[in-house]
């Protein structure tokens, strides 16, 4: 088990160092900072100051190892457009932004694995091919043309919810929260669903898949052949086997939403993470970009360690070192 | 022969799969009787027809296939067309199954010991606790040592003749009266092969339950059967005691495969060989399906498909052994 | 002991069709032949059986035509800034009170017909689209054939760097890549180069699943005896490679390559959809849905639900066909 979590441990750190690498280099040779900071008028001297300043002349990697030391402490330097901290910007945006992923995410898993354990187990009901249908549909549809039709129809036409913004903040321990208000509720289920839609009909594929390739295995023949009832077999042998490949799967879709969510945000106004990307990006705010790079990564690089281990609980085979080998 | 009453009964089977093509016949007009504690062995070649056998007698017909003629009698009783849920207490109760390959067959993530508990209960009204004593006293009685421990292990944590053993003990845990086994050694090391065999043989003879032993070893039924069945293209070409049928084949196609088996001890310049290959079964030959392999074909072989005939203490489905069958007919 | 072939003719085509065989060389009569066991064979018998999977061809079939002809197809051709009239702008749909049948799906806020400007956009869409997925199958084959059949390092290193990618979702990836390149160019160089950019960054995130199948195709056919005795005999490894491992991939990289398409025109629409993808200037689906986005609360919804629709559609069908492809062709399921 320990050298399990060691290895794993040691590509997280890899990956962190790679991405680290990408990001800095986004800040050495994309655009130029000191003209991003003080404009074009600056004169020469104020620009070898403020080189100096930087520490701009002291030799590359030198510049890279004070950057991840920075970056380590959560500091990125000044947005180039705002001028504000970028940690205080991204402090004042996560919340919005974990909460919408958070409430999408318990929709995608709670409606769409009984989906998908369904439409396995009942392959040619009326009910199944419904749902099929609807799922084809809705890995179709990009999730900015699903926000747009919900504001039009719930928020345009019908008139029963909003369609911008975050509502009903309440603060606790520092942490700005919309969930415990029933304005801040109707506030976020319209982009909730938007965002939870894709994610919903990929889970359901998957579990279906995954429950059909177990319903054909010969373990399961075997559990016929010894007279087990039918539903012990779907819900005990069957579900359990579909279940454990998902959870990995499942893990990675929540890093899916993150993406997603920028879409949404854009979409709903949300003021989250992913509107504060999209204006980065549009304004070559670099520091913004590389520190938004960072943390994304982060926060894949540690669900994928979570989603590791959570399979190494529930997977008896990688659980043992050594394979019995007496005969 | 000694009267010995019949366990399963199968008469006139028949399984097709329908496709596009029309009809696949996979098993065509197939009887035969298992007696109670005897083995019975079925051998062929790959599509013979064994497997798919087995699967219609312990209804696990994977759709689209499905019996198409015939019954199948257990104990006296009919079970090919019972219902879902009454075919499901037989299973496992009555006729247990164990397939090729252990590693596949045992759920990964359950342990051994909650496998056979799960079945026993499911089977019989005992408690836990006593579910798990007989568990242990059967893994003990399949070989497998230090049972107590053992029980609460994972099926990757034994070796592949382990495993198989694990099979037999689930198979046999609520004593049936039949077991089917397919291929039970094709997917284990020779060493372990007659091993395995011998369990199964000495734990059928202490539980009193009949074997089926669908194989293509012949070594294996050799020393196991006491009656064998050749399967050829879906039909029974012979079916009688197995010295008979191994030493004085009345099939033509039998001669050529007991023929073609190297025998330690004889010299030998070539090995039989038949030629051509087993039909498809789409492209089953008009007559005896064998005829255009058979050496001894003569003109009835091309036209008649020929019923198993009694020859001695076997029957074999050859016009060769029709009553009226001069000799110099058959020589062509 | 029994054989094991197939997909056996029973009489080559050659013998059933004389003339075709005495007139045309080799090569024709292999075509002819293939095609005509094509049309007899499981593949498209399951697509005969299967109405849905018709209707979606069909659909595909249609878009990429009205794509590929689009200058003559649309009413109107939409670049020409002379021939806007601003006076026809903000007309609603021809069925519409005040609509106008010259503008069948009505116009936008310059005039601009809705039909037309679908059409350029689907084929804007489609090319990207298109060439995003020929250039991720072209790249991660060569990486995956490599990696697989020299093994070692590069294999290790290839894997590892697949790995890490797909961690991220390949929305972030394209994002990344749009917004690093998009800082790097001028915005003269962005407007002419964004839509390389673009079709870059989508064979960017795409590729790891060619990559993978090739090289696990690669991984099993290395083995084979027949690669052992081309390497003694001293034919190129290349060669090898070529001649025997690609044939046997190429069903599963089709089924990657259709269910790849669906992704990466979702990927442009969204990404222009975004500002970040497509500009104005030659617009695709998704530019044309943001910017119509603006006019959807004051009521002039035709301007970004039609092109949302043609997008859909289109995706759904292609979806439809990677799904039936998928199934058609797993030895499995048949």
């Amino acid at each position: 088990m320990l050298d399990f979590i060691v290895q794993r441990l040691v590509q997280a750190v890899f990956v962190m160092l790679v991405v680290a690498m990408i990001s800095f280099s986004l800040f050495q040779f994309v655009g130029d900072p000191v003209n991003n900071m003080l404009g074009p008028e600056a004169t020469t001297e104020q620009r070898m100051a403020a080189r100096e300043a930087l520490g701009l002349n002291d030799p590359v990697p030198v510049q890279f190892v004070k950057w991840v030391g920075n970056a380590v402490q959560g500091e990125f330097g000044q947005s180039y457009r705002m001028g504000r901290e970028v940690n205080t910007l991204i402090a004042e945006r996560l919340p919005a932004t974990l909460e919408l992923v958070f409430v999408s995410a318990l929709l995608a898993i709670f409606v769409g694995v009984p989906m998908g354990v369904y439409t396995g187990l009942n392959r040619h009901s009326f009910l199944s091919k419904i749902f099929l249908t609807v799922s084809l549909v809705g890995i179709s549809l990009p999730t900015f043309l699903i926000g747009i039709l919900l504001i039009l129809v719930f928020g345009v036409t019908l008139g029963w919810l909003p369609t911008f913004g975050r509502g009903g903040l309440t603060t606790v321990f520092g942490w700005e929260t919309s969930l415990l208000s029933l304005r801040g509720w109707s506030h976020i289920i319209l982009p909730a669903v938007t965002l939870a839609l894709f994610q919903l009909t990929l889970i359901m594929r998957l579990v279906r898949a995954e429950m059909l390739e177990v319903l054909r295995t010969d373990y399961i023949k075997f559990a016929r052949a010894r007279g087990l009832p039918q539903r012990s077999i779907n819900f005990g042998h069957a579900l359990k086997n579909t279940l454990v490949p998902v959870i990995t799967i499942m893990g990675l879709q929540i890093g899916a939403l993150l993406a997603f969510s920028i879409i949404t945000e854009t979409v709903f106004q949300w003021p989250g993470m992913g509107l504060l990307i999209i204006q980065a990006i549009n304004f070559a705010d670099i520091p913004i970009m590389s520190s938004y790079l960072v943390l994304v990564a982060v926060f894949f690089v540690l669900i994928n360690l979570i989603v590791d281990m959570l399979y190494y609980v529930v997977d008896p085979r990688l659980r043992i070192e050594r394979p019995a080998s007496t005969k | 022969m000694s009267t010995k009453k019949p366990v399963l009964e199968v008469r006139n089977l028949r399984v097709e799969f329908p496709n596009r093509r029309g009809n696949l016949v996979a098993v065509d007009d197939v009887s035969f009787t298992v007696n109670e504690g005897e083995v019975l062995g079925v051998v062929g070649e790959s599509g013979a027809g064994k497997s798919m056998t087995g699967s219609a007698i312990i209804g696990l017909l994977e759709p689209p296939g499905r019996i198409a003629g015939g019954e199948v009698w257990l104990d006296g009783e009919r079970i090919d067309n019972l219902s879902q849920e009454a075919m499901r207490k037989i299973r496992g109760k009555r006729i247990g199954m164990v397939f090729q390959d252990p590693l596949t067959s045992l759920n990964p993530l359950y342990t051994v010991g909650r496998q056979l508990i799960e079945t026993i209960l499911t089977h019989q009204d005992l408690t836990e606790a006593q579910a798990r004593k007989h568990a242990i006293d059967l893994l003990g009685e399949v070989g497998i040592p230090s049972p107590e421990k053992r029980i609460d292990q994972y099926p990757h944590q034994f070796s592949g003749g382990m495993r198989q053993r694990v099979v037999i003990a689930l198979a046999l845990c609520v004593n049936p009266r039949m077991i089917i086994a397919d291929e039970p050694t094709t997917a284990l090391d020779v060493s372990i092969q007659a091993q395995i065999i011998k369990l199964l043989k000495r734990l059928c003879d202490e539980h009193g339950a009949a074997i089926m032993l669908v194989t293509h070893d012949m070594g294996v039924i050799a020393e196991t059967a006491d009656r064998v069945a050749v399967m050829y293209a879906g039909r029974i070409a012979e079916i009688g005691p197995v010295q008979d049928v191994i030493k004085k084949a009345k099939h033509p196609y039998t001669e050529g495969l007991m023929g073609s088996i190297p025998v330690v001890g004889h010299d030998l310049e070539r090995l039989t060989q038949i030629e051509g290959s087993m039909p498809r079964l789409t492209e089953i030959p008009r007559g005896c399906a064998f005829n255009p392999r058979c050496p001894q074909v003569f003109d009835r072989c091309r036209v008649e498909r020929p019923n198993l005939i009694d020859v001695d203490r076997s029957s074999a489905a050859c016009w060769l052994h029709a009553t009226g069958t001069s000799k110099t007919e058959a020589a062509e | 002991m029994s054989s094991t072939n197939t997909n056996q003719a029973s009489t080559s085509p050659e013998v059933t069709s004389p003339d075709v065989a005495a007139s045309s060389p080799r090569l024709w009569r292999r075509i002819y032949g293939n095609t005509r066991s094509f049309f007899d064979g499981d593949i498209f018998y399951s697509f005969r059986q299967s109405p849905l999977t018709i209707v979606a061809f069909l659909v595909t079939m249609a878009m990429f035509t009205a794509a590929l002809f689009a200058p003559w197809v649309a009413p109107y051709d939409t670049y020409d800034l002379g021939s806007l009239n601003l006076m026809d702008a903000y007309k609603p749909p021809a069925w519409s009170p005040g609509g106008d049948l010259n503008y069948l799906l009505g116009t936008d806020d310059q005039g601009r017909d809705v039909l037309s400007a679908m059409i350029f956009g689907l084929r804007i869409s489609l090319l990207v689209g298109f060439s995003g997925v020929v250039l991720a199958a072209a790249f991660g084959m060569v990486l995956g054939l490599v990696s697989g059949y020299f093994g070692g390092w590069i294999d290790a290193v290839i894997m590892r760097i697949a790995d890490v990618q797909l961690t991220f979702p390949a929305i972030l990836i394209a994002l990344m890549i749009d917004g690093v390149a998009s800082s790097v160019m001028s915005t003269q160089a962005r407007a002419d180069f964004k839509i390389y950019v673009i079709i870059l960054a989508i064979a960017a995130s795409l590729w790891v699943n060619f990559a993978r199948t090739v090289r696990g195709s690669t991984l099993v056919e290395k083995n084979r005896e027949y690669v052992q005795a081309a390497k003694v005999m001293g034919i190129h490894p290349i060669l090898i490679m070529l001649r025997h491992v690609l044939p046997n991939v190429m069903g599963p990289v089709l089924v990657i390559a259709t269910l790849s398409l669906a992704v990466a025109i979702l990927t442009e629409a969204t990404l222009s959809f975004l500002g970040v993808g497509v500009p104005p200037t030659n617009p695709s689906l998704g530019t044309l849905i943001r910017i119509g986005n603006n006019f959807l609360f004051s009521g002039e919804w035709w301007m970004s639900i039609f092109p949302g629709v043609v997008l859909v559609v289109l995706v759904l069908a292609v979806n439809l066909l990677g799904d039936w492809l998928r199934d058609a062709l797993n030895p499995k399921l048949r």
